[in-house]
């Protein structure tokens, strides 16, 4: 679907389905120098089993117009304007209770998020997070100099192996190649954009540590973006101020945890969110 | 993309799409050979009809054998993914039929395969895609030729029958200025030798049946895509960004960014037109794709030894293997094809019809057929066989001769080779 944020278009994959009344909202988050096609399997199934689904374009991202953001606090920002405005545009009376999961870069806003205490937001889920998540200073000059340089080394790292069955969105597609391509799409400068707001998020702990809603880790047991291991302040943060915390660890897997494990990623959130909300139907197993 | 930044060829001939039989734990690729495959559940199977969980329906469709030589090949090609069919005419047929239909116009190179040429000329004009062929090293023609519902520029990586050097990123570029994509056929390379996506190729197909394979035992195609062309900007391809009825109104560029094509492709062309491939040849081919570098380097090698001895024959005219400096495209294919010019090629001998077929007669570890690619080393005389009910001056129209005869350079000992070619020549002459 198409909609207007602040005077820009922006674009948002509904998994096939329109957003409904009496469901609650799944908003995905892609990461830095990706579209909202890293959900694909994940957004299709949920918004066909009890959720409607909103997985964003960030601004100068995939088909969304207007000026890539510089900072996460201004993502987020973004965010808590852009699900109530697509819940007007599709003609819902009100915005549904709503779940925000981010990737990685997408983690950071879905935390940040909480601070902003949106009404509808119930709960938040960080997929291959890092708090804070610090970008090397070669790979931050690589995305400055040379973006070629700096993909392939963002696409090694993301990945856990040549092999990964079945293969998204369906057999026969390279996850790997597809991962790069998708890197090439976005316009020139857009990473070091991104890889910048994700280095300069100082907050992150801050808000891990006054969490008053349900959050879930999703990490990758083979992540040399985001390892599982620089996660672990931001959980025991949450764990400290109360919050109900699940953590589940995909133990093969890369950071492009979405594409290399569809099925124990749609498990994850799956699960997590059907423990949530009433309305989800059947089970991912 | 660097190589140093991911694996390396051989590994990826070997490895890339494959891991152990998580059932049994075999380490080679089982032969899947299963129609179809048990849903967990019902809500499963919904899910899989519907594309919201991956995974294997109906071999048609998609097969674990199958895909493994996919996911390999688009490895080896640096594409999003591929499809494997039946040949590969299904799948030039399967990347044409995808994206253009009634109305639709291809530009074509002049220099195809005779099979390529049947089908854009007769066939696809039938059913209302009409082609324009141009000359491959005229730049110009490929431009003039570009109509407004032009919809795909097509061409060998080398032609028929003279080994023309596509510039791959010449035609590129008039591809893409019109907002159509460059479809190669790499047939004759193979990954080893160039891969065309990085010159600026869109979507690459392969008869895997010759080189791929290699050892003249099965039959099969693949179509892959580079991921690189934009069906939304283009805005020429209503049947990739616009709802398609016949699958759920799904807009292929919207769930997929990058692999739209082949999402569209074996969602359709594969579901309707059935011309996929058997479980069994992937696996013969896949048998094939694990020794390619090795192969393609003894080929090469052994082509290489061939072309230069037939040059310097007196019976022979001329040799159209552009690795040679006599080649119209000597320079060029210095140039992209650093690894060597493949181990396929024609030569003229100075006789007649007859003369041609005594030849080829005379051979005895060459073997006289109709395939390219193989282990063995082969020969074919089109005046005798293809061609035969031309008489010369056709032949000629045709860029053919009464002595040309195409060879297809195996694996044996390049001297018994040459030592065979050297006893038919002496009997052609006589």
């Amino acid at each position: 679907m198409k909609f207007s944020v602040r005077g820009n278009e922006v674009y948002a994959y509904t998994g096939g389905r329109p957003l409904a009344e009496g469901q609650p909202l799944l908003v995905l988050i892609h990461g830095a120098q990706h579209d909202h096609s890293v959900w694909g399997l994940q957004s299709r199934y949920l918004a066909h089993h009890g959720c409607s689904v909103l997985a964003l374009d960030l601004p100068g991202h995939g088909k969304s117009a207007g000026m890539p953001l510089d900072s996460i606090e201004q993502m987020a920002d973004w965010l808590c304007a852009a699900v109530p405005a697509a819940c007007a545009a599709s003609g819902l009376a009100q915005v549904p209770a709503t779940f925000v999961a981010g990737h990685s870069m997408g983690s950071l806003i879905a935390l940040e998020a909480t601070g902003l205490l949106p009404h509808w937001l119930k709960a938040v889920g960080l997929v291959a997070t890092a708090v804070p998540m610090r970008v090397s200073e070669a790979l931050l000059e690589a995305a400055r100099t040379d973006e070629d340089r700096a993909f392939d080394m963002i696409n090694f790292w993301s990945s856990a192996g040549i092999n990964h069955h079945p293969g998204t969105p369906g057999p026969g597609f390279s996850t790997y190649v597809q991962n790069r391509r998708l890197m090439e799409r976005q316009q020139p400068g857009l990473l070091h954009t991104d890889f910048c707001a994700c280095n300069a998020y100082s907050a992150g702990l801050e808000r891990a540590k006054s969490l008053s809603v349900p959050v879930l880790f999703l990490l990758a047991g083979r992540d040399q973006m985001t390892p599982p291991k620089a996660a672990a302040k931001a959980i025991a943060a949450a764990r400290a101020a109360g919050a109900d915390v699940s953590v589940v660890e995909v133990e093969r897997s890369g950071h492009n945890i979405m594409a290399e494990h569809p099925e124990e990623t749609l498990a994850g959130l799956f699960n997590w969110l059907g423990r949530l909300s009433a309305t989800m139907t059947d089970t991912a197993d | 993309m660097s190589q140093k930044d991911y694996y390396g060829m051989d590994t990826l001939a070997v490895h890339a799409g494959a891991s152990p039989d998580p059932a049994t734990g075999a380490r080679a690729t089982p032969i899947y050979l299963s129609t179809s495959f048990v849903f967990h559940d019902s809500d499963q199977a919904a899910a899989l009809f519907n594309m919201e969980r991956s995974g294997h329906v109906y071999s048609r469709l998609s097969n674990p054998t199958v895909s493994v030589l996919e996911e390999r090949i688009a490895a080896l090609e640096r594409g999003v993914g591929a499809i494997a069919t039946a040949s590969g005419q299904a799948a030039l047929h399967l990347a044409i039929a995808t994206i253009a239909g009634a109305g639709s116009h291809i530009v074509a190179s002049r220099a195809l395969y005779g099979g390529s040429h049947n089908l854009l000329h007769y066939t696809l004009r039938r059913f209302g895609i009409d082609t324009t062929f141009v000359d491959p090293r005229d730049g110009a023609a490929w431009r003039d030729a570009l109509r407004p519902n032009t919809r795909l520029l097509f061409g060998e990586t080398l032609g028929n029958p003279g080994l023309d050097v596509m510039d791959i990123a010449a035609v590129a570029e008039v591809a893409h200025r019109h907002k159509v994509p460059l479809l190669v056929d790499s047939t004759f390379t193979t990954p080893y030798l160039i891969r065309p996506f990085e010159h600026g190729a869109d979507l690459v197909y392969h008869s895997a049946t010759k080189f791929l394979c290699g050892h003249g035992t099965v039959l099969g195609g693949l179509v892959v895509d580079s991921g690189r062309f934009d069906w939304d900007a283009s805005g020429k391809f209503p049947e990739l960004s616009e709802p398609y009825e016949g699958f759920h109104s799904m807009v292929f560029t919207e769930e997929s960014t990058v692999a739209a094509f082949l999402l569209r492709a074996r969602r359709e062309g594969l579901r309707d037109f059935g011309a996929c491939m058997s479980p069994m040849n992937a696996f013969q081919i896949l048998q094939g794709v694990e020794t390619l570098s090795l192969r393609m380097a003894r080929h090469v090698e052994n082509a290489r030894h061939v072309a230069d001895f037939l040059e310097g024959h007196e019976l022979v005219s001329k040799v159209a293997y552009p690795d040679l400096a006599s080649h119209p495209d000597h320079a060029l294919a210095q140039r992209l094809l650093p690894r060597g010019c493949g181990a396929v090629f024609s030569v003229d001998l100075k006789v007649d019809r007859l003369g041609g077929r005594r030849f080829v007669e005379s051979l005895e570890i060459f073997s006289h057929l109709a395939n390219v690619g193989d282990a063995r080393s082969l020969v074919i005389h089109p005046a005798s066989t293809t061609h035969f009910r031309m008489d010369a001056a056709a032949l000629q129209e045709a860029g053919i001769g009464e002595g040309t005869l195409r060879l297809s350079i195996g694996l044996e000992d390049a001297a018994d080779l040459v030592a065979d070619l050297k006893r038919a020549l002496k009997r052609a002459a006589s």
